[in-house]
């Protein structure tokens, strides 16, 4: 975000385009700017987050967080029928959440361009699972782009409201993370001047009765052939002959992998318009070369087409489908060349997963949680997830968005009819509260589930690095917002006054007494542990003199601190200590030292 | 693309490795190369073992780094550097903070932290520089500058000292930590 401003700055030097360097996410975002597009609505979600963290940064547009990509897809939705240029941007799993009005909106197609990026994450370095959401797009039936670099990103941006428009669909614009989060030079160029369309009710068109919705199917059929022949002709699909020996098909970031692998010792067909695939450019390239390669990450998206085309190609079969791609992994698939490591070392480095944050909030209560040995705990999305690493254990289950309550529920019901007597604790933030949890914690009432929801609200969307949300009392652009009040949601919800408790995790002995009053609750209970992240810049600034130290005198070694998890405390040549650099004085290890031998410094 | 030149960070999500091979980015590009850089955000930041790559050149095609052809490692944290030592290129720099992250799994006695990583650093790759960065950065007034300490020290082994940094600095960092940066890059370049 700090570059975007100088970018704005910088961007237009004697009518000379500036080169500037930039991540995929902030050429998108540029892009959508470059484009007209002026109505953004998003759910945070890795690695597409900084999408429209950067286009709310720029002159005249609108931008919000939504609750979640449902929200997002529709909002952006209903602006391109009101007619105007409008982007939303997700996930690769929020376009699941999402998935329901975009195979509605492939039927109403658009008034105003409509754009949908979804950034998948192969390799999964932040998410779930790996789903290669380029089967979207014949599914849905709607147009698809795949850039290979940020030019490319805010270059095919411009194209795609083209393409929306031009054929009345939406287009679903894909990246991964190796596009979003790389950066690459590119060179800015201009806005375009856009009006808002005038809306003219059409039924017709905008309401999918089936009576309409019959109809429109056949449209989208044509339309898909139109689009056919658009990447046909389109110069998004670009052919590259060198050697003819070798034929290579890819798209997006496998692109540049092969580049890198052999050079000029091939031929590339580069499939930037991934759907409608241009079959007759396809068949002439395999026509010219003596062996094709298809090379794309994760599913054969490319190769069962190209196979479907009665064309002979060569891709799974040796590139994996599960993972991250690499330089390295295609040059030992297809060339059987391993890369060699020049210098090796005998040196076990330790493992290092990734953890609660020294001075997080979620520590406290999961701390406590532990202690229950019988508790079946399901978890959600969000750093909270990291409550299942040792020595905390707490997290039997984590499937999606919502579903630690509602998924806490099936457990529940199953226990009964199992004759068990686990009692459930269900976990997620205020974040994925408002997204999906809402709903889960009504069923709980509805249908009777004497479940422990605990809403661990730590005042932000924390992991994919602090957006704000309905109960943060910010908008996108941070600007003051009506701040939901958690509890009278909870208790709207039907959630007993009485079986809500609202406790501050550093403290924890109340922590303590609320869970075991809820541990030993007969009706659906509600916690909600009330603590900003730690790495919120005001709180960083308020906590930072506030440091935890050990009397060594007194402590006794026996370590009852450690088992807390919070990586600043260390235990080295016999002695516990706290980095004084990590710990920001949550006070949670002296609570738990029966020695006094734990002392806060810094008032 | 022979002449492609990559570096690896390698450290703990939270270290800074981003910001430092943001600067080395900035400076590249404005000096002319074709820059590409990969990092990683969510959760690996959270305390994880993370990578940043920049490979910088005449025609950059992969951000990633293959195996065998990092021409620098900079390890923000010790055993960080033996993770990825695997990356370096013949003659490569394996430039190493002087800082040990102890992770949870150690604490907790699942996992044991290697000894004598100095010593035997150097002798698994002879070009290996240790650079006290965290505490060159501290005694400069903020531990966090360690990063731009160690930006300093591959700008010296990859011969880089003749792009203007000073200004890279400038129009990329805060301004009210520029004086410290600056510093911690000087220092760099002298450690």
């Amino acid at each position: 975000m700090i570059n975007n401003h100088s970018v704005q700055n910088k961007e237009c030097k004697g009518g000379i385009f500036m080169k500037v360097i930039m991540t995929g996410n902030e050429a998108m975002a540029r892009g959508a700017y470059e484009a007209g597009c002026n109505i953004a609505s998003a759910y945070p979600g890795t690695p597409s987050t900084e999408i429209l963290e950067n286009f709310a940064t720029y002159e005249g547009v609108y931008a919000e967080w939504a609750p979640n990509e449902k929200i997002a897809f529709e909002v952006a939705a209903g602006a391109s029928i009101g007619g105007a240029r409008s982007i939303t941007t997700m996930k690769h799993v929020g376009l699941n959440v999402a998935a329901d009005p975009l195979f509605t909106m492939a039927y109403e197609g658009v008034n105003g361009g409509f754009v949908v990026v979804t950034a998948d994450d192969p390799g999964m370095h932040s998410s779930q699972n790996e789903q290669d959401n380029r089967l979207y797009a014949p599914h849905a039936k709607v147009a698809m782009l795949e850039p290979s670099d940020s030019q490319e990103c805010k270059d095919f941006m411009k194209i795609a409201f083209e393409i929306s428009e031009k054929f009345d669909t939406l287009v679903l614009f894909r990246s991964t993370t190796r596009i979003s989060h790389s950066k690459t030079i590119v060179e800015l160029g201009e806005k375009e001047h856009t009006e808002v369309k005038p809306y003219v009710k059409n039924t017709e068109k905008y309401i999918m009765i089936p009576a309409n919705a019959r109809k429109k199917h056949y449209e989208v059929e044509g339309r898909l052939e139109a689009l056919r022949e658009y990447s046909n002709s389109s110069n998004l699909n670009k052919v590259e002959l060198g050697n003819k020996n070798i034929g290579i098909i890819t798209s997006g970031i496998s692109y540049q992998y092969a580049k890198e692998v052999f050079g000029e010792d091939a031929s590339y067909l580069k499939i930037g318009m991934s759907y409608p695939l241009p079959n007759k450019v396809i068949k002439d390239f395999a026509n010219k070369v003596d062996k094709l390669y298809v090379i794309e990450e994760n599913e054969p998206y490319l190769e069962n087409a190209i196979k479907v085309m009665g064309i002979n190609c060569i891709g799974k079969d040796l590139i994996p489908i599960c993972g991250e791609l690499n330089p390295d992994i295609i040059r030992k698939s297809i060339l059987c060349e391993e890369t060699k490591a020049v210098y090796t070392t005998d040196i076990m480095p330790p493992s290092r997963p990734p953890v609660l944050c020294p001075g997080c909030p979620h520590r406290g209560i999961f701390y406590v949680v532990s202690k229950y040995k019988d508790i079946i705990s399901t978890s959600d999305i969000g750093c909270y997830t990291l409550g299942m690493m040792p020595p905390l254990n707490v997290a039997d289950t984590v499937i999606c968005m919502g579903a630690s309550i509602s998924g806490g529920i099936g457990i529940q019901k199953s226990n009964l009819m199992g004759h068990r007597n686990n009692k459930i604790f269900a976990f997620l933030g205020d974040s994925t509260f408002f997204h999906s949890g809402i709903t889960g914690l009504i069923n709980s009432v509805y249908n009777n589930s004497p479940i422990v929801t605990v809403i661990l609200d730590n005042r932000i969307t924390g992991m994919t690095g602090h957006q704000e949300n309905p109960g943060t009392g910010r908008t996108l652009q941070g600007k003051p917002a009506p701040e939901l009040d958690l509890e009278a949601i909870v208790l709207a919800c039907g959630i007993k006054k009485e079986n809500i408790k609202i406790v501050d995790p550093y403290k924890l002995k109340d922590t303590e007494d609320a869970v075991k009053e809820a541990y030993n609750s007969s009706e659906p209970y509600v916690i909600i542990a009330k603590q900003p992240c730690a790495l919120i810049k005001e709180v960083q600034k308020k906590r930072a003199n506030f440091k935890c130290v050990i009397d060594s005198e007194k402590c006794k070694r026996c370590k009852a601190c450690l088992r807390t998890g919070c990586p600043a405390l260390s235990f080295k040549n016999n002695v516990v200590s706290i980095d004084k650099n990590m710990c920001n004085g949550c006070e949670l290890c002296k609570q738990v030292c029966k020695f006094d031998a734990i002392e806060k410094v810094g008032e | 693309m022979n002449n492609v030149k990559s570096i690896l960070f390698v450290g703990v999500g939270g270290q800074g490795t981003i910001l430092a091979s943001k600067l080395l980015s900035e400076g590249l590009m404005k000096f002319g190369f074709d820059v590409k850089m990969s990092e990683v955000h969510g959760m690996a930041q959270r305390g994880g073992s993370v990578t940043t790559q920049v490979r910088f050149g005449e025609k950059v095609y992969s951000p990633l780094i293959e195996k065998g052809k990092a021409d620098a490692i900079v390890a923000f944290e010790k055993s960080e550097a033996a993770r990825y030592i695997d990356y370096l290129k013949k003659d490569g720099h394996l430039i190493v903070n002087d800082y040990e992250i102890h992770p949870v799994t150690v604490l907790i006695g699942n996992d044991k932290y290697p000894e004598n990583l100095t010593e035997r650093l150097k002798a698994a790759a002879y070009n290996t520089i240790i650079v006290d960065a965290a505490k060159i950065a501290e005694e400069l007034g903020n531990i966090k500058a360690q990063n731009v300490v160690l930006l300093g020290a591959v700008i010296k082994a990859l011969k880089l000292e003749n792009i203007n940094w000073n200004e890279v600095i400038e129009s990329i960092v805060p301004s009210k930590a520029i004086e410290l940066n600056l510093r911690a890059l000087s220092k760099g370049i002298k450690a």
